[in-house]
């Protein structure tokens, strides 16, 4: 009935450009080169929050929740189960968080939105793994069970708590937080002078080393431990075999079933600490509706960054900035990178007509440059609305003129049964 | 034989949603009787019969749901998940209630040309994804989910544009549809002097035309065999694409519709109070009613009936009335499983059947390649 909804997805293109590896070196020069392009936008447009340590503070805070829920949608999606239950798995985890936070300290708040997520990947490994129900399904009853779940939790367990309410928790206590104290004022200084790239390097390793939560440093750690595990182990290669042909897995003697569950389990596990996160670091309280959607949007950072652990920090980076900036009523920041949109579209289309020789796709491309630098020139601030939708828009853009280029796990989304193969 | 095969199967086909509701049932007992909430108290309030007024507001509540329903089913029908639902409705709404609102036009004109815009506006928003679909390959699923978060921050961009600062309080509406173009309800049930929506007659044509559409014209047989196998039906000559396409701009039209028996017969305004999350319970009721013109309209009644007795729960019994979404979610998974392990034990049935049909016959081997 509805099984393969995402069969004819995603065309994936068969021996795709293989892109070369990007070495340190190079990474190194496109960070300085990114520097120096928001640098030349700060000058330019004097739109100064463009690279200040606390919009740059606030963008690693936004990014960490977005960032582990598209980790846990790796997770699972690279095992070959498609999980847009992630946002139900992290509402779980804030709830678990604000629970085990309260009773027990932060530590074990933090372990217990770990154990929610985790709750909520069980069902949706039991019923996608064990049972074959389609994916999408599976999810989208998660997402109703996990936000039913964690209001109904929250009205039993915090209702006349002292601060608490049915629909929050009382305040948590915070987990620490790292600064370098010589540096960080330092760099403060010399970032107020506003000097042509200097003060962008300075706002930028000030807010690296500013008041960086532990949390923040767990989620880079999960971020290098994954890709680690699932492209530098045994164990890796085989759970990503069963997103990409599960019956040569099987074929082959690796379990599928159980490389499946695993992989669920983390996915859960991981959107889980995400919603912590929110809980324990960004809010210090559970709050209903907490999450606003985030596990869409770690969903969109995942496939942005095209299922790979580097795009998807990538991704999160960008959905966390472009919300930080609109929470800080940065309407005028999103105005300046508008100019840098303009140039870089129009530069996209000059290179599909010039080296490419795509003429419809390059005069489309310049048209909208060109309509965005008018949208620039004629106005003074982006709506706040139109600033919330960057993420989604982004993703869809990159999915309409990107994905010959995006590659999903082949067996992504599609039912398995062991001993059915043909 | 065949008869009583039939009859055994349409047992299954009622068993599923029977058990579905069983095990949600055990599963959302078992989740108070740990939360420590008086399990025989929620179940003895949900399970009573309800008021005239209560009757009244799940037939309405069931009604919109229905629509939800019926626009999701349309892509299920083809595989094709329309999880847009929920942002082509108001995207829809929003549109139709800015129009209505205006005046232009005289009494049921107005209605008329408001459910067009309605109609077209669905359309045109599942056509974004349908398009990207067929062009680019894009996932529905993926595009649609993108796309009813750009609907929410455009409707409320527009709205803060144009919203009708007279009322007086900060809630931010369009204007009011005027009362020459508001849709009157029906006094159907005795003892309430609550209406039954008006649109009542809307929804019962658009459920009689999902299923001729889809059982008496080409177009529905070329959808199904499409939704069956796309290969066969590219072999018979259907041209797939167009079909996605036409299948997401239908979807999109019916979703264009559910939010109008609320705009037209209650709200009479679209608001940042407008019922949010239809499209989502669509998809559930969808599967519940495995995308049947009747099934549907049983699953919508369901789902509305859990609601409305789910509204006294915090005041009776103290417990929070969130626990319905627990039940519904249940619900949903139970009724996928329970339809996938019937399906399952279905397929083992007929591969016995004709396995012993054709060891019977003398002097015939089993065929090669025969696996499920």
């Amino acid at each position: 009935m509805s099984g393969m909804g995402l069969k004819s997805g995603t065309r994936v293109i068969t021996g795709a450009v293989r892109k070369p590896r990007l070495s340190p070196a190079r990474v190194a020069v496109i960070a300085v080169a990114a520097v120096f392009l928001i640098a030349v936008l700060r000058v330019v447009t004097g739109a100064n929050d463009l690279a200040s340590s606390g919009a740059l503070a606030a963008a690693i805070g936004l990014a960490v929740p977005i960032g582990m829920a598209g980790l846990g949608g790796l997770w699972s999606e690279r095992a070959g189960v498609v999980n847009i239950g992630l946002e139900g798995m992290m509402i779980l985890g804030t709830w678990g968080a604000g629970f085990f936070g309260y009773h027990y300290g932060p530590w074990a708040g933090l372990l217990g939105a770990m154990v929610c997520g985790m709750l909520g990947g069980a069902i949706h490994a039991l019923a996608t793994v064990v049972f074959g129900v389609d994916h999408i399904v599976s999810g989208v009853a998660i997402n109703i069970i996990g936000a039913g779940a964690a209001k109904y939790l929250s009205a039993r367990t915090f209702t006349g708590t002292p601060g608490g309410g049915p629909t929050q928790s009382p305040a948590l206590r915070s987990l620490p937080t790292f600064s370098i104290p010589g540096v960080s004022s330092g760099l403060g200084t010399l970032e107020q002078k506003h000097i042509f790239f200097v003060s962008d390097l300075a706002g930028i390793v000030r807010a690296v080393v500013t008041n960086l939560s532990i949390v923040t440093l767990i989620a880079l750690a999960m971020v290098a431990l994954t890709w680690w595990v699932l492209w530098r182990t045994t164990f890796g290669l085989r759970l990503r075999s069963c997103g990409e042909s599960p019956i040569a897995a099987e074929t082959l003697g690796v379990n599928v079933y159980r490389y499946k569950f695993i992989g669920v389990l983390v996915s859960g596990a991981l959107a889980g600490l995400g919603g912590g996160y929110l809980a324990l670091v960004a809010a210090n309280i559970y709050r209903d509706g907490q999450t606003g959607g985030r596990g869409y949007i770690g969903l969109a950072a995942m496939i942005f960054g095209n299922w790979r652990p580097g795009g998807l920090v990538g991704g999160a980076a960008l959905f966390g900035y472009t919300d930080a900036v609109q929470l800080r009523g940065g309407g005028s920041t999103v105005h300046a990178m508008l100019l840098l949109l303009a140039v870089l579209i129009v530069g996209i289309g000059l290179w599909q007509v010039v080296r490419k020789h795509r003429m419809v796709q390059g005069v489309v491309a310049i048209a909208a440059g060109v309509v965005v630098g008018v949208w620039y020139l004629v106005s003074e601030t982006v709506p706040d609305e139109f600033t919330g939708m960057t993420p989604y828009v982004a993703t869809l853009l990159v999915l309409a003129f990107a994905s010959q280029r995006l590659r999903m796990p082949a067996a992504d989304g599609l039912p398995y049964r062991k001993g059915e193969g043909q | 034989m065949k008869a009583t095969l039939d009859l055994r199967k349409i047992g299954l086909g009622l068993a599923a949603p029977v058990l579905a509701i069983l095990v949600a049932f055990l599963v959302t007992s078992v989740v108070l009787l740990l939360a420590g909430d008086p399990v025989v108290a929620v179940w003895t309030q949900l399970l009573t019969v309800p008021r005239p007024r209560l009757i009244v507001a799940i037939i309405n509540g069931a009604s919109v749901y229905y629509l939800s329903a019926v626009a999701v089913a349309i892509g299920f029908r083809m595989n094709l998940f329309n999880i847009g639902v929920d942002g082509q409705y108001r995207v829809a709404a929003f549109a139709a209630a800015l129009f209505a609102g205006q005046g232009w036009l005289p009494g049921w004109l107005n209605i008329i040309v408001s459910l067009l815009i309605a109609v077209g506006a669905g359309a045109l928003w599942a056509g974004i994804a349908g398009w990207l679909k067929v062009t680019r390959g894009v996932s529905e699923v993926i595009s649609t989910i993108m796309l009813n978060a750009i609907a929410t921050g455009l409707v409320s961009f527009v709205l803060s544009k144009v919203a009708d600062s007279t009322t007086g309080s900060n809630v931010t509406n369009t204007k009011t549809i005027p009362t020459s173009s508001q849709v009157p309800g029906f006094a159907l049930i005795p003892g309430t002097p609550n209406k039954v929506y008006g649109f009542i007659l809307l929804v019962l044509l658009v459920g009689v035309a999902y299923w001729v559409i889809l059982n008496k014209t080409r177009f529905g047989f070329d959808l199904r065999a499409t939704g069956r196998s796309e290969t066969a039906a590219v072999a018979s000559g259907v041209n797939v694409k167009r079909m996605v396409l036409t299948a997401m701009l239908l979807s999109g039209a019916a979703a264009g519709l559910v939010g109008m028996p609320l705009l037209f017969g209650q709200d009479f305004s679209y608001g940042t109070t407008f019922q949010p999350g239809l499209g989502f319970a669509g998809i559930a009721i969808a599967l519940l009613g495995r995308n049947h013109p009747v099934g549907i309209a049983f699953g919508a009644l369901l789902w509305s009936y859990l609601e409305q007795q789910s509204n006294g729960l915090q005041i009776t019994v103290g417990v929070s009335s969130e626990l319905v979404f627990i039940i519904q979610g249940v619900i949903v998974l139970a009724v996928v499983i329970a339809y996938e392990v019937v399906r399952r034990a279905g397929l083992r049935m007929e591969q016995r059947n004709v396995a012993r049909a054709l060891s019977d016959q003398p002097g015939s081997s089993t065929p090669e390649g025969a696996t499920a």
